[in-house]
């Protein structure tokens, strides 16, 4: 008697602790498994960091996640409510945002439109005919808050397409805090930047940490390390490790799969 | 008011007096001018195309919403031409002859349409769409020829226009060419409103990235659905005009190739512009009446004049005016 109770008061403090289940998620495309039974558990504002070579299912995880990608087995839970099925929008309603990878924006409005949207979508319906919605207080407010957010408050009137690329990143990252997401999925936000701006970047999201909870897919392992509290390697699909960035770094299937293969002997050293 | 009007957020700003707003105000005025030029003159003629060229124009506005604003290419929007005048039409024949019920009732029917036509189309995207509304079309183009009891393939003629208990007489043609300017101006306004508007917003955020807009939590089919349905309604207020102005319905008003002429009319005035509509519906008009009267082809001349501008011109001829070019 006494320990079924102390199993169901342990099992719910787990449950109050993860913010995302994912169970035997399994997405196959023609013969390709993209992903192959993953489970893994997010932790409430954790940054968990999703690493491993190209064409290891990180994208996909990510789509599966956003509910672009429908997987064929498996579910996801977020804070205890299923969501395997449900739309891509409706999962942003939860507070389940994602950046992309490849830099995915409204190209003729100007930056602080493009995170004005984000927020309007949170705001109630958008069947409102009449007002100008770009003199509205409460969606232009918090879209500059969060441009302040990722520092490019100061080009908030610039057209997209007369940001660089960097800036394409940041505004990237601006739209899904717009949303106020519990969870950030963020998909290689880095790809593409100098090593000046990936610092940058890596400065902007230290401050994000505890504020929420994110999701990371990153190659530059530099930025992984600074930045997460726990590390998935994902090889061909399936999870072949997952725990603390140091245990990873020593694990020695990681490292053959993995780090050791892309970084090279002398960077193997200097996380060894 | 041209500023506010503005639907590009970086239009060139201050100067209200740029070239393209004084074209646009001259044009107006020059519309404007007509009825004072018909009765100087007694030459009725450009008073009877120019009421046709704004009728259109208000068709070509409503096309311009869905197509140049929310990137829905429909390739069925004379069918709410046809919509809108069979209403009339019909309702004539049976002696409901009362503008206050044809009116009403000629919107009503386009935009039922264009809700059963949008939630089946707005599933798919690019060539497919454009084929199911160009299907769509077609179809309500075969029911007019099947309706024996009104006209058929013959068409119908409407012996008495809509009443309006006396006020309006559109018998008028004075008054009946400035009705159709106050309703396009009054579309054109309320454009300007709509796609400034939070709505308005997410159409062309759709239009811009459908994708980002699901991810940022937009159910975008259904802004999108509402958004065919206004087009459609103010369409079909355009046929119920078309129906007064010619006195006569017929499927022809419904043909594809008019669905085609007011894609013409929206990509040569410049899409996603708010008077780029009515410029495109009168230099289409025009050129097509005037290349009629020179050549027994005039499609030889206007299809690489429309070739060119659709090559070289980016934005149309409201583009034109504002410098902008491709490349």
């Amino acid at each position: 008697m006494f320990t079924a109770v102390s199993k169901v008061c342990c099992k719910a403090a787990a449950v109050a602790r993860s913010l995302l289940q994912i169970q035997s998620l399994t997405r196959r495309f023609g013969g390709v498994v993209a992903a192959d039974a993953i489970t893994l558990d997010i932790t409430a504002d954790e940054v968990h960091a999703v690493i491993g070579p190209n064409g290891a299912g990180k994208t996909t995880l990510i789509g599966l996640l956003s509910g672009e990608i429908t997987p064929q087995e498996g579910s996801i839970r977020f804070e205890g409510a299923e969501i395997t099925r449900l739309p891509v929008y409706r999962r942003s309603m939860l507070g389940l945002a994602r950046s992309f990878q490849i830099t995915s924006l409204f190209r003729d409005f100007s930056a602080l439109d493009n995170v004005a949207l984000a927020v309007q979508a949170h705001r109630g319906h958008s069947f409102r005919f009449w007002r100008d919605a770009r003199g509205e207080d409460e969606l232009r407010q918090p879209a500059l808050a969060a441009l302040v957010r990722v520092g490019l408050a100061e080009r908030a009137a610039v057209r997209v397409d007369k940001l660089s690329h960097g800036e394409h990143r940041q505004l990237e990252i601006a739209i899904a805090l717009a949303t106020q997401p519990r969870l950030l999925l963020l998909d290689e936000p880095m790809a593409g930047m100098g090593p000046e701006e990936s610092a940058q970047m890596v400065q902007m999201l230290r401050q994000l940490k505890g504020s929420m909870t994110i999701l990371l897919i990153e190659h530059d392992m530099e930025a992984v390390f600074a930045l997460a509290d726990r590390l998935t390697v994902l090889v061909d699909g399936r999870i072949i490790a997952s725990g603390h960035p140091e245990a990873i770094r020593g694990d020695a299937a990681v490292r053959q799969a993995y780090l050791g293969e892309k970084e090279g002997g002398d960077q193997g050293g200097r996380h060894g | 008011m041209s500023a506010s009007l503005d639907p590009s957020l970086n239009a060139a700003p201050g100067s209200v007096l740029s070239a393209r707003n004084a074209f646009t105000v001259a044009l107006l005025a020059i519309i404007a001018l007509f009825p004072v030029y018909s009765t100087l003159t007694g030459d009725t003629f450009v008073l009877t195309l120019f009421t046709r060229v704004l009728i259109l124009a208000i068709g070509a506005v409503s096309l311009n919403l869905i197509m140049g604003y929310g990137g829905m290419v429909s390739f069925g929007h004379a069918a709410y031409l046809g919509i809108g005048g069979y209403a009339v039409g019909i309702l004539a024949k049976e002696g409901i002859d009362t503008g206050l019920v044809q009116w009403p009732v000629a919107i009503a029917v386009s935009a039922l349409y264009a809700l059963v036509v949008g939630a089946l189309s707005l599933r798919t995207r690019g060539v497919y769409f454009i084929m199911i509304t160009l299907a769509f079309a077609q179809m309500i183009y075969y029911v007019a020829i099947g309706l024996d009891r009104y006209g058929g393939d013959d068409g119908l003629t409407i012996y008495k226009r809509s009443q309006f208990g006396g006020v309006i007489d559109l018998n008028n043609k004075t008054l009946f060419y400035y009705l159709c300017f106050a309703l396009l101006l009054a579309s054109i306004y309320l454009i300007s409103r709509l796609v400034n508007s939070r709505f308005g917003l997410v159409i062309r955020g759709v239009r811009s990235n459908e994708r980002r807009m699901s991810a940022i939590g937009f159910p975008a089919f259904r802004y999108k659905l509402v958004c065919f349905v206004i087009a459609g309604a103010m369409c079909g207020l355009a046929g119920a005009l078309l129906a007064n102005h010619t006195n006569f319905i017929s499927p022809a008003m419904m043909h594809w190739t008019r669905s085609g002429d007011l894609i013409v009319m929206v990509v040569l005035g410049g899409l996603g512009s708010l008077f780029g509509p009515l410029i495109g519906a009168v230099t289409f008009l025009l050129l097509e009446e005037g290349l009629s009267r020179l050549t027994e082809y005039p499609d030889l001349i206007l299809g690489p004049v429309l070739l060119l501008v659709a090559i070289y011109v980016h934005g149309g001829i409201e583009g034109l005016l504002q410098g902008r070019r491709r490349g």
